[in-house]
C-alpha cells in the first residue's frame, strides 16, 4: 500500500450544519436511554430539539436566495455517495418541523406527566427524539433510498408513540396498528418505486436520478416507478382514499403526540411528494401523465368537502380536527395540481401555516382533556369563562383554520385563490371558498360551546399550567404574526416554488 | 425441565459454538458473508436458546434486562461517535479517512470493523429484548405440561 | 408457444414471482380478519419486495462481489451488483422492526380486548363508541 500525503481541507462547523441537523437528536436519543435519568430526559430532549431549530434557522438563512448546500456523508461524492442537500423547500420544512417540535416539548412535559405513566418517561422521549430524527433526515436528505430510511425510523417511533394513547383509551393501539398495516404497506409500495427507479437508471441519488428519467422519460419501468411512489407516500399523506388511518390515530394518541405529529407528519410526507414529482421526475413528466388532473385534482376537492362535513358531525373535537386535517390537506394538493409556481408556493404557505395551526388546536384540545377529562363537546361547554385564556387561544387558532384576514390561513387560502384565479379555474377558486366556509361552520361550533353554554355541575376546571400555556400562546400568536407579517414565509415559499419548478434541486 | 436431560445437555454444548460462530460472523464481513446484523441475530439466538431451555429467569440472570437496554442504545453510540470523531477530525461525517489520516484504505479497514461492533451490539440486544419482551407476558408451563 | 411469448414468462421470471408474492401478502393483509394473520401477509409482501430488489442486482456470470484477500483485482471478472443488497439489508431490518413492533401490539391488543379477530374487536369498539355517543347525547339532553 502506497503512503500518500492526502490533500485533506478541513471542513469546519458551519459546513457540518446539514449533518449536526439530523445528528443531535439522533445522538440525543440513546443518549437518553443509556443516562437512563428520569430527570435528565426531558432536558436533553429540548436541548437537542432546541439545537435544531437554531441549525435549522441557520440553513434557512443561507438558502433563501436560492443557492443550495450539499454535504457528502463519508466523504463520498454523489451521486455514488449518500449526499444531504438543502434548498428553500427544504429548509423551510426543517424550520416548520424543529420550530414546532421546540415549542411542543415544554407543553409535552405537563401533559405527558398526566396521560402517561412516569416509568415509560425515558422511553418515551428517547422515541419522540427518533421520531424528531426521522422527519428531519426525510426532509434533509438528498437521497432516495435514504429517504425510505428516515421515513421508516419516523413511522415505526410514531406507531409507538400513539399507542402510549392506550394508557388513557384503549382503541389507541387498534389505531396504532392499523397505522402500523396501512404506512408499512405506503413504505414498501414507495421502496419498490424507488426499485423500479434504480432498475431504469442505476442510481439513487436525487438530483442524478433527475437528469437520467429525463432521458427515459416513456420508459414504462419509470411511468410504474411513478405510479408507486405516488401511492406510497400518498398513504403517508392520507389523500382521500388513503387517509383511514387518520382520524383514528389523531383521536387515542396522547394530545402531546397529535398535536406534533398534526403539524408535521403529513407535511413532512407532502414534502416528498413534492420533491419527488417536481424535482426528480421534473414537469417534463408530470405533463407527460394525467396523474394531476385524473387523481391528484378529483381527489383534493373530494377531500375539501367529504372531509369538512364529515368534521361538522363530529361530536368530539379530536376526531373533528382530524377530519379538519384531512380537509387541510386537501387545499395542499390542490396546490399543487394547479402545476404552476403560484399553486406550488399556496402549497408550500399552506403547508408552513397549517402545521402551526393545527400544532396550536391539538395543544388546546390537550388542555382542555387534562382540566375537563375528555375532548368531547359535552366536556367543553362553558370553559371560555372558567378557561379564559386556552380558549381565547383556541379561537384564534380557529379563525387561522378557517382564514380569516389577520391570521395565517388568510394568507395560504388567499394564495390559493389567486393560483386557481391565475390558471383560469374560476370554479375551483369558488370551491375553495365554499369549502372555508365548511370549517366557519365547525369552528363556530366549538366557540359556541366554548363560550355560549353553562357549564356543567361537576366539572372544576381552572385554568391551565403555565408550562403548557406559554406554547400553546406562542403558537397561537405565530399563527397571527404569520398572517400579519408573511415576508418570511412567502419569501422561502417563492425561492421553494422557483427550485422545485425549475427542475431541478439546483445541479449545476 | 428436569425431565428433559438431552435438551439441557446439548444446549449447554451448543451455546458456546453459537456464540463462537456469532463472533467469527462479525469480523468476517470484510471477506465473506457476515457482517454486524446477522452476527447479532446468531448471537442472540444463542440467548434466547438459553431462555427457552433453561427458563426465563436464568436467562434474565445471565442477561438482565436493564443490560439489554443500556446496550441497545450503547451499540448506536458506538456507531454516531466514530462519525462524530470525523467530524471532530475535520472530516465529513463517517468519513473512515479520519480513522488514518496516512493509509485512508486503513482508515476504511478499521472504521467498518468498529461500525459493525456497534451493529452487532446493538442487534443482539433488540433480539434479547424482543424476545425478554414477548416471553415475559406468556404465562410459564409447568414441567408436566412440556 | 412462440419464442417470444416463452421469453416473456421464463425471461421475466423473477418479476412474475414477485408480482406473484406481492399480490398473494397483499391479499391476506386486506382479506384475513386475524390480527397475526395480517402481519404474516404483511412479511410476505416485504419479501417479494426483497426478492425484486436482489434479482435485478445479479449479473449473468457474476461472483460475490468481494475482492480477493491480496487485493490483486482481476479487470476481466464480472461481479454481481452490490448495491441492491445493501438495500435490502435495509429493508430487511426494517421488516423485523415492523413485525416486532406489530406483533407486540398484538399482544397488548390480546391483553385489553381478549381476543384478536378483527370482526370481535371491532364489534367492542362500536361498542364504546356507541356508549359514547349516548353519553354525549345524554350530556347535550341536560343543556338543551
Amino acid at each position: 500500500m502506497a503512503t500518500q500525503e492526502v490533500h485533506h481541507v478541513a471542513l469546519t462547523l458551519t459546513d457540518h450544519l446539514p449533518i449536526l441537523e439530523v445528528l443531535v437528536p439522533f445522538v440525543a436519543a440513546p443518549l437518553v436511554v443509556v443516562l437512563g435519568s428520569r430527570r435528565l430526559a426531558w432536558p436533553i430532549a429540548f436541548a437537542a430539539s432546541a439545537i435544531s431549530f437554531v441549525i435549522s434557522c441557520l440553513l434557512l438563512l443561507q438558502v433563501l436566495d436560492g443557492s443550495y448546500i450539499s454535504y457528502h456523508i463519508g466523504g463520498w461524492a454523489p451521486p455514488l455517495g449518500i449526499e444531504y442537500r438543502v434548498d428553500a423547500a427544504n429548509a423551510f420544512v426543517l424550520f416548520l418541523v424543529s420550530g414546532i417540535s421546540t415549542v411542543i416539548l415544554p407543553y409535552a412535559r405537563a401533559s405527558f406527566e398526566a396521560e402517561i405513566p412516569r416509568r415509560s418517561s425515558t422511553l418515551l422521549y428517547a422515541l419522540y427524539l427518533l421520531c424528531l430524527t426521522g422527519l428531519l433526515g426525510v426532509v434533509i436528505t438528498g437521497d432516495a433510498f435514504n429517504v425510505f430510511v428516515f421515513l421508516e425510523i419516523s413511522s415505526l417511533s410514531t406507531y409507538v408513540l400513539i399507542a402510549q394513547g392506550s394508557h388513557r383509551d384503549k382503541r389507541a393501539l387498534t389505531a396504532a396498528y392499523d397505522y402500523l398495516i396501512m404506512g408499512t404497506i405506503g413504505a414498501t409500495f414507495f421502496v419498490i418505486g424507488i426499485g423500479f427507479l434504480y432498475m431504469a437508471t442505476g442510481t439513487l441519488n436525487m438530483a442524478d436520478l433527475a437528469e437520467r428519467i429525463a432521458n427515459q422519460s416513456d420508459s414504462r419501468t419509470v411511468r410504474a416507478a411513478f405510479a408507486f411512489i405516488v401511492v406510497g407516500v400518498g398513504l403517508k399523506v392520507a389523500i382521500y382514499p388513503l387517509h383511514l388511518w387518520l382520524p383514528n390515530a389523531y383521536t387515542f394518541a396522547p394530545s402531546a403526540i397529535t398535536a406534533f405529529l398534526a403539524g408535521t407528519a403529513t407535511k413532512v410526507a407532502i414534502y416528498v411528494l413534492l420533491r419527488f414529482m417536481f424535482s426528480v421526475f421534473q414537469p417534463g413528466f408530470i405533463s407527460q401523465v394525467p396523474t394531476l388532473e385524473v387523481i391528484i385534482l378529483p381527489f383534493a376537492l373530494v377531500a375539501m368537502f367529504a372531509a369538512s362535513l364529515t368534521a361538522i358531525f363530529q361530536r368530539d373535537l379530536k376526531r373533528m380536527l382530524a377530519y379538519s386535517s384531512i380537509a387541510q390537506i386537501g387545499y395542499m394538493l390542490l396546490g399543487i395540481s394547479f402545476f404552476s409556481q403560484a399553486g406550488l408556493m399556496a402549497t408550500m404557505i399552506q403547508l408552513f401555516n397549517h402545521g402551526i395551526t393545527k400544532a396550536a388546536l391539538f395543544m388546546g384540545v390537550g388542555i382542555f382533556v387534562l382540566r375537563s377529562g375528555g375532548s368531547f363537546y359535552y366536556h367543553l361547554n362553558g370553559l371560555g369563562k372558567t378557561m379564559p385564556w386556552t380558549s381565547a387561544a383556541m379561537v384564534i387558532a380557529g379563525m387561522s383554520l378557517i382564514g380569516i384576514p389577520g391570521t395565517a390561513g388568510f394568507i395560504s387560502k388567499w394564495l390559493l385563490v389567486q393560483a386557481a384565479l391565475e390558471a383560469g379555474w374560476w370554479p375551483i377558486a369558488v370551491l375553495i371558498v365554499a369549502s372555508s366556509l365548511l370549517a366557519v361552520i365547525y369552528v363556530w361550533r366549538v366557540i359556541e360551546t366554548l363560550y355560549l353554554t353553562e357549564p356543567s355541575q361537576e366539572v372544576t376546571a381552572r385554568e391551565a399550567p403555565l408550562s403548557m400555556l406559554i406554547p400553546l400562546w406562542i403558537m397561537a400568536l405565530a399563527c397571527i404574526y404569520f398572517g400579519l407579517d408573511s415576508d418570511l414565509t412567502l419569501n422561502a415559499s417563492k425561492t421553494a416554488a422557483e427550485g422545485l419548478l425549475a427542475g431541478s434541486t439546483g445541479m449545476e | 425441565m428436569r425431565h428433559h436431560l438431552i435438551l439441557r445437555v446439548i444446549t449447554k454444548l451448543l451455546v458456546g459454538t453459537i456464540f463462537l460462530f456469532a463472533l467469527y460472523v462479525q469480523f468476517h464481513g470484510d471477506y465473506s458473508p457476515g457482517g454486524g446484523f446477522q452476527a447479532g441475530v446468531i448471537m442472540a439466538a444463542g440467548f434466547i436458546l438459553y431462555g427457552l431451555v433453561f427458563t426465563l429467569d436464568k436467562a434474565q440472570q445471565v442477561f438482565p434486562p436493564w443490560l439489554v437496554h443500556k446496550l441497545i442504545a450503547l451499540g448506536v453510540l458506538i456507531y454516531a461517535a466514530t462519525g462524530i470523531y470525523s467530524l471532530f477530525a475535520g472530516y465529513a461525517y463517517l468519513d473512515y479517512a479520519a480513522l488514518a489520516p496516512h493509509h485512508p484504505e486503513h482508515g476504511q479497514h478499521y472504521g467498518i470493523l468498529i461500525v459493525e461492533l456497534g451493529v452487532g451490539i446493538t442487534v443482539t440486544a433488540v433480539m434479547v429484548a424482543v424476545y425478554y419482551a414477548f416471553a415475559s407476558r406468556a404465562p410459564v408451563l409447568s414441567d408436566e405440561d412440556w | 408457444m412462440d419464442s417470444g411469448t416463452l421469453d416473456f414468462i421464463v425471461g421475466h421470471l423473477n418479476y412474475w414471482l414477485f408480482i406473484l408474492l406481492m399480490m398473494t401478502g397483499l391479499y391476506i393483509v386486506v382479506a384475513k380478519g386475524n390480527l397475526v394473520k395480517k402481519i404474516v401477509g404483511l412479511n410476505i409482501f416485504q419479501t417479494s419486495v426483497f426478492m425484486l430488489y436482489i434479482s435485478i442486482g445479479k449479473v449473468t456470470g457474476g461472483t460475490a462481489p468481494i475482492f480477493p484477500l491480496d487485493m490483486k483485482v482481476d479487470p476481466d471478472v464480472v461481479y454481481s451488483n452490490p448495491l441492491p443488497h445493501v438495500l435490502i439489508l435495509t429493508a430487511i431490518v426494517v421488516g423485523i422492526a415492523t413485525t416486532s413492533l406489530g406483533l407486540a401490539l398484538i399482544i397488548r391488543i390480546r391483553e385489553e380486548y381478549h381476543s384478536i379477530e378483527e370482526d370481535q374487536i371491532a364489534e367492542i369498539e362500536n361498542a364504546v363508541l356507541q356508549s359514547e355517543q349516548w353519553a354525549s347525547e345524554q350530556a347535550a339532553g341536560e343543556h338543551s
